[in-house]
């Protein structure tokens, strides 16, 4: 049972996969229980409007329909959870559940309707006559700023919420003295996560005792249950949520719906189960969006390219409500506008505004995919405007590699790392002499077809996070910390207990794989249990690339506890004292003399019988653990991309992509690269092909799945994924850095420089995201007309 | 109500249910067979991908009634008896295809339904024939190379 | 979503389909039912009677019948991609129902469901036109009637097809010359942006155009110049003569316009190399 053999580090195969691969895997619409109703929610077609009535007698009638409810008809406790008030002054409209006096977006819920059946309720749903008044709507952040503007939330009287700002270093007269001021403007745009499983929910109520289970595909429900409690009034003692197989999230489960809140409570009202499982329509204007920003970027240097001084304004789309973390999202990337490079003076002001729009919250990467978009392609226009060779420039620039936490000009205090290395890997890996020698072949011969070469040697932060310094630091509302509990079964089997909730990146391997090596003994002896608040008590749940960098060490701290107990009744069964046995291969071994050893499952039914322990030591083998770090972690990388864009078309096509990123500690090389592909797909998807499109009244366009373009497996190249150094973090005693959204961040601006610098002959310095065929072609057009091509 | 009878996983399956019953419904709630999935409404995504008399469709997209009399395989009957995995599950393990898992029986219908017609494809005919299955997590690849591996051993195995 | 509440009726011919389809104000045809059963998922259509004639086995065919080849309404466009007959006869139809959707769609979609739809993004309408293709449409009292390809569409999902007739069969003739249909998307598994079919034939070459309007179009200007002895790349200059392509989530109708010419240059390229 116990093993020599160590886990981490490992391409261990995943735990999850048999179930999963045989459609044994029960996500929550898999779930069903007896005497179960389903919901079906009335959503506003209007962006904006006044809401004069609302009329259910005609769903009532419909067959099958049990129940109608408006927003008059719910009392809530509160509104659903803002937990990131970025700034004291912040101005943050409550969130009912249901609107009841105005809808402000598209898709703003404003009653359910309760069936026996999915088709009763929604034929219920298209029988209730809401009485609207539309009214002017805005979307585009820019205009919601304007004087004038409709404005969302009248009681503002503007649409600005807040304006979070940093400052290090005298940055007006750095910039007012700098040879050099490179000044771009980049619009982010609005993307949709589409995690392939839509949420669902299912509650059941318990009448006699008035607890309540509810199901759902939620990222985090530790934090749900705490907000629903907040929202509905339920005892947070009474409420068991449970997040079974979740297909994927991407930020975008990392949310307290309002349809969570009115499932329960219309279980509650009616003491029955209740179902609700989103279409993929309604996911596009229920599920929060990503991303939304405009920027302007600015950055001061010398003649020859050498950097003094960075300043980023950002204004970043809201949506019509403040969701969980939204004010934040773009804050997290607010450090990051240096990107991996010195200065002398730094300065970001973001600006959050409210418009008639689906509210946006994280979306993988949150806030660093956009700050990397802005430093990374100012270091392009940086190098053309001093005529210097994109790889040089950053050279130049970066930080000096570092293993000692070390303070960079954003203000961040970084852990550890080595951009060169990083860059030094990529090059190599990507033939980079080659690639140019090809890419000025195809100019010299005016071929229809250019090839261009882009960089992004990014560095983020995540592992979410230090509960001091984002309670204190950042006025986040709630912790960083995760926890886990380490169980030995009598028979040497173990459980551990985590509060990250895996949907997907393979947290039940990893998480066995450290726990067995803590051990002794074999990953397939470890089961691990999470994703439901009567089992897991305790935690903050997945997001942030927080399941290894914080998840793991709690794990790894917990079963140091167990192996702590477990040498003390090994000693005491042995009969040597404590520093006699030495821990070695798995087992407790008495020096000198190693094969006089006991494995920690040979102690544990000693432990679990309690018939001769040691004095003072109590019955049962197992412990807890709750890791807070003492800051983030800090994964940088090089990722190089060779783009072909056809100058007729403007079509683009990815040639070659390579990827070298510095994680720290690799738990799973397997998983890790699974994660980097998967989050540099979706980061050329932020490229090339996705964009949420509003029209001028509101109205969705990109309304499913046929008109918002998700790529699919031919429209999107191989991804060659290397190594490059490892600088383990100093931030936990694993030295992990966290993996999970390196790809999305590190990826689109490696893309979109790669496209400017394909038709930087033509006179193109600047691309519209994404960067699709017709974006390009305008791109192309405009610089031929004259000017720099599309601002 | 209109009555079906269709064989799924071999079985013969009987029911009457509404007309507009999609297929997708049949086989996971009045069936019980929730592998398949459902992961969007425009016959997109390809989550819900099944066999038609050995023929990959999108089950959500054709009313049970269509299937009325004829054979559906789902991701349930893809293992043995036994436990023992598909080559293509067993591929899908072996090289990382999967991730949050929700793409993934319809991903493994589909190929296993292109295999059939294309025994050694190479890398770029996978990815075309996987144009109506779409991902969140895994960037494609190993899905590719999951596939290209499992024709390698099935391919073997008919040898 | 799931469909609003319909009747089923699975005919047992074309003749048992005509006389359903009269027997409801509001019947549809369903065939693969994949241009149908989206509409109906999003409640956009609601029929209050669909008319299955999946069933009727004598629809799906391809064969030779002298100079053209027929096809059965219902022949599923994975037959249609993959028959050695078209392959070999009309190639471009076949290279075209395998750019059709994707390949589960085109285990059920059928090609005379996918005319009938009359979606100007459609592929096939597009190569009909360009191929001068006739349609044979059933009607009730047993009888039938020949419509040409170029005037069987007549607007945006109309076509020139009452509610209880049925496209039976779809003759194209054969192609000794070069051809091309070229589907211009952003994804592998989008409709078209723009689409071009270049036929050519009896010496002259016919060009239609794939969402570039309210039907599929033939690009007039553009067989105009090259009659007149025009090469390829001037009188791809005229291919966005008389088109009014929409404005979506995917381009402008300015753009479509102009990646038209490019399109139509390649096409006619391919076409007459």
């Amino acid at each position: 049972m116990a093993t020599t053999e160590k886990y981490v580090g490992q391409p261990i195969l995943r735990k999850e996969d048999p179930e999963l691969l045989t459609g044994r895997g029960r996500y929550t619409d898999d779930l069903s229980v007896t005497g179960m109703l389903w919901m079906s929610v009335v959503r506003s077609p209007f962006a904006h409007a006044r809401i004069k009535g609302v009329d259910t007698s005609r769903a009532l009638d419909v067959p099958g329909v049990v129940a109608a409810f408006a927003g008059g008809d719910f009392e809530w406790a509160g509104p659903l959870l803002m937990a990131w008030p970025v700034t004291d002054d912040l101005k943050n409209a409550p969130h009912m559940p249901l609107a009841a006096d105005k809808a402000r977006y598209q898709g703003d819920g404003v009653a359910v309707v309760i069936g026996e059946s999915r088709g009763a309720a929604m034929d219920g749903a298209e029988a209730v006559d809401v009485d609207y008044d539309p009214l002017p709507a805005v979307t585009d952040v820019e205009v919601a700023t304007e004087h004038g503007a409709p404005i969302v939330h009248d009681d503002f009287g503007t649409n600005e919420s807040y304006t979070w700002s940093l400052t290090n270093g005298k940055v007006d007269e750095v910039f007012a003295n700098a040879p050099v001021v490179v000044r771009e403007r980049y619009r982010i745009q609005r993307q949709i996560p589409n995690a392939i499983e839509p949420r669902a929910i299912l509650v059941e109520p318990n009448a006699a005792s008035g607890h309540f289970t509810m199901w759902s595909s939620t990222q985090i429900p530790h934090v749900l249950r705490t907000a629903m409690a907040l929202a509905t009034g339920i005892p947070e003692s009474k409420l068991r949520i449970v997040a079974p197989r979740v297909g994927g999230g991407f930020g975008s489960k990392l949310q307290v719906y309002p349809e969570e809140a009115l499932a329960l409570s219309v279980a509650k009202k009616l003491g029955r189960p209740i179902k609700w499982v989103e279409t993929r329509s309604e996911n596009y204007v229920a599920t929060h969006h990503g991303r939304d920003q405009v920027q302007e970027m600015e950055i001061a240097a010398d003649e020859d390219g050498k950097i003094l001084g960075y300043r980023a304004n950002i204004l970043a789309n809201m949506g019509a409500y403040l969701r969980i973390i939204a004010p934040g999202t773009p804050v997290l990337g607010g450090f990051l506008y240096c990107g991996a490079y010195m200065g002398q003076a730094y300065h970001v002001s973001i600006t959050g505004v409210y418009t008639n729009t689906t509210p946006v919250d994280a979306y993988r990467g949150a806030g660093r995919p956009e700050s990397t978009n802005a430093i990374e392609r100012a270091m392009d226009a940086l190098a053309r405007r001093v005529s210097k060779d994109v790889v040089e420039i950053r050279r130049m620039n970066f930080m000096p590699p570092f293993t000692e936490a070390t303070q960079s000009i954003g203000g961040l205090m970084i852990d550890s790392g080595n951009y060169p290395a990083t860059l030094d890997a990529a090059l190599e890996m990507f033939d980079y002499e080659q690639m140019r020698k090809e890419q000025q072949a195809r100019r010299d011969s005016g071929d229809v077809r250019q090839i261009g070469i882009g960089f992004s040697t990014y560095l983020e932060n995540c592992g979410w996070g230090p509960s001091k310094v984002i309670g204190n630091v950042l006025q986040y509302a709630g912790g960083g910390w995760e926890a886990a509990t380490v169980r030995c079964h009598p028979t040497g089997k173990v459980v551990v207990i985590t509060g990250a909730t895996p949907h997907g990146q393979g947290g039940e391997t990893v998480y066995a794989q450290v726990a067995a090596d803590e051990l002794g003994i074999k990953v397939e002896d470890v089961e691990v249990l999470f994703g439901d608040t009567d089992i897991s008590p305790n935690g903050w749940d997945t997001y942030g690339s927080r399941g290894a960098a914080v998840g793991a060490p709690a794990i790894a701290q917990a079963a140091a506890r167990v192996r702590e107990k477990a040498h003390k009744i090994a000693a005491h069964e042995l009969e040597v004292p404590l520093d006699e046995l030495e821990w070695k291969e798995g087992a407790f071994r008495l020096r000198g003399a190693p094969d006089v050893a006991k494995t920690i499952p040979e102690t544990a039914f000693s432990a679990w019988r309690a018939h001769n322990l040691p004095h003072g030591v109590e019955p049962g083998l197992e412990a807890s653990a709750f890791f807070d770090p003492e800051n983030l972690v800090f994964p940088f990388g090089a990722h190089i991309c060779a783009v072909e864009v056809d100058t007729e078309t403007g079509k683009v096509e990815v040639l070659k992509y390579v990827a070298v990123d510095d994680i720290g500690t690799v738990l799973n090389p397997m998983l890790a690269e699974g994660q980097v592909i998967g989050g540099v797909v979706q980061g050329i998807a932020e490229a090339l092909y996705e964009e949420a499109v509003y029209d001028d009244d509101g109205n969705l366009v990109s309304s499913t799945m046929t008109t918002y373009a998700i790529p699919g497996a031919p429209d999107v190249p191989p991804i060659a994924v290397g190594m490059g150094s490892v600088t383990p973090s100093t931030t936990n005693e694993l030295g992990i850095k966290g993996v999970g959204e390196t790809g999305t961040i590190a990826s689109p601006p490696a893309v979109l420089n790669a496209v400017v610098d394909a038709l930087n002959p033509l006179g193109v310095t600047q691309i519209e995201r994404p960067a699709t065929p017709e974006n390009v072609w305008r791109a192309i057009r405009d610089a031929r007309d004259g000017g720099g091509g599309a601002a | 109500m209109t009555n079906v009878s269709v064989t799924v996983n071999g079985q013969s399956r009987e029911a009457d249910i509404e007309p507009r019953t999609l297929l997708v419904y049949f086989l996971r709630e009045t069936l019980g067979l929730t592998g398949t999935n459902v992961g969007c409404d425009t016959s997109t995504c390809g989550s819900c991908t099944v066999l038609l008399d050995g023929e990959s469709v999108k089950s959500c997209t054709l009313i049970a009634a269509q299937a009325d009399g004829r054979e559906v395989t789902t991701i349930e009957a893809m293992a043995q008896p036994d436990g023992t995995m598909h080559p293509l599950q067993d591929a899908f393990h072996r090289h990382h295809g999967l991730q949050c898992g929700y793409c993934t029986p319809g991903m493994i219908m589909a190929a296993a339904s292109y295999l059939e017609e294309n025994p050694s494809p190479t890398e770029e005919e996978v990815r075309e024939a996987l144009e109506g299955n779409l991902c969140r997590c895994t960037g494609y690849q190993n899905i590719v190379t999951s596939i290209l591996d499992a024709a390698g051993s099935m391919s073997g195995a008919k040898a | 979503m799931i469909p609003a509440p319909f009747e089923y009726a699975r005919a047992e011919s074309v003749d048992h389909a005509i006389e359903l389809l009269g027997s409801a104000d509001d019947a549809k045809i369903l065939a693969g039912g994949h241009s149908l059963l989206p509409l109906m998922k999003t409640r956009l259509a609601q029929p209050s009677l669909l008319v299955d004639i999946g069933r009727i086995g004598d629809l799906s065919y391809i064969r030779e019948d002298s100079d053209v080849i027929a096809i059965g309404a219902l022949t599923r466009h994975h037959d249609v991609a993959n028959s050695e007959l078209l392959q070999q006869a009309t190639p471009i139809v076949a290279d075209t129902a395998q750019q059709v959707g994707d390949p589960q769609v085109r285990h059920v979609g059928t090609i005379g469901g996918s005319i009938a739809h009359a979606d100007p993004a459609g592929d096939m309408g597009t190569v009909m036109v360009a191929l001068g293709a006739e349609f044979v449409i059933r009607n009730a009292g047993g009888t039938e009637r020949t419509v040409a390809a170029g005037d069987f569409f007549k607007g945006l999902f109309h076509a020139d097809l009452a509610p209880n007739e049925v496209l039976a069969e779809i003759r194209v003739p054969k192609t000794s010359g070069g051809w091309s249909y070229i589907k211009f998307h952003r994804r592998a598994i989008d409709w078209a942006m723009v689409g071009v079919a270049a036929v050519q034939q009896n010496g002259s070459a016919s060009v239609a155009l794939t969402n570039m309007g309210d039907t599929p179009i033939r690009a007039a200007g553009v067989e105009e110049a090259l009659a007149g002895g025009a090469d390829p790349s001037t009188a791809s200059a005229r291919a966005d003569e008389g088109t009014a392509p929409p404005s979506d989530a995917f381009a402008s109708a300015e753009y479509r316009k102009e990646v038209s010419k490019v399109l139509v240059r390649r096409a006619l390229e391919e076409a007459l190399s």
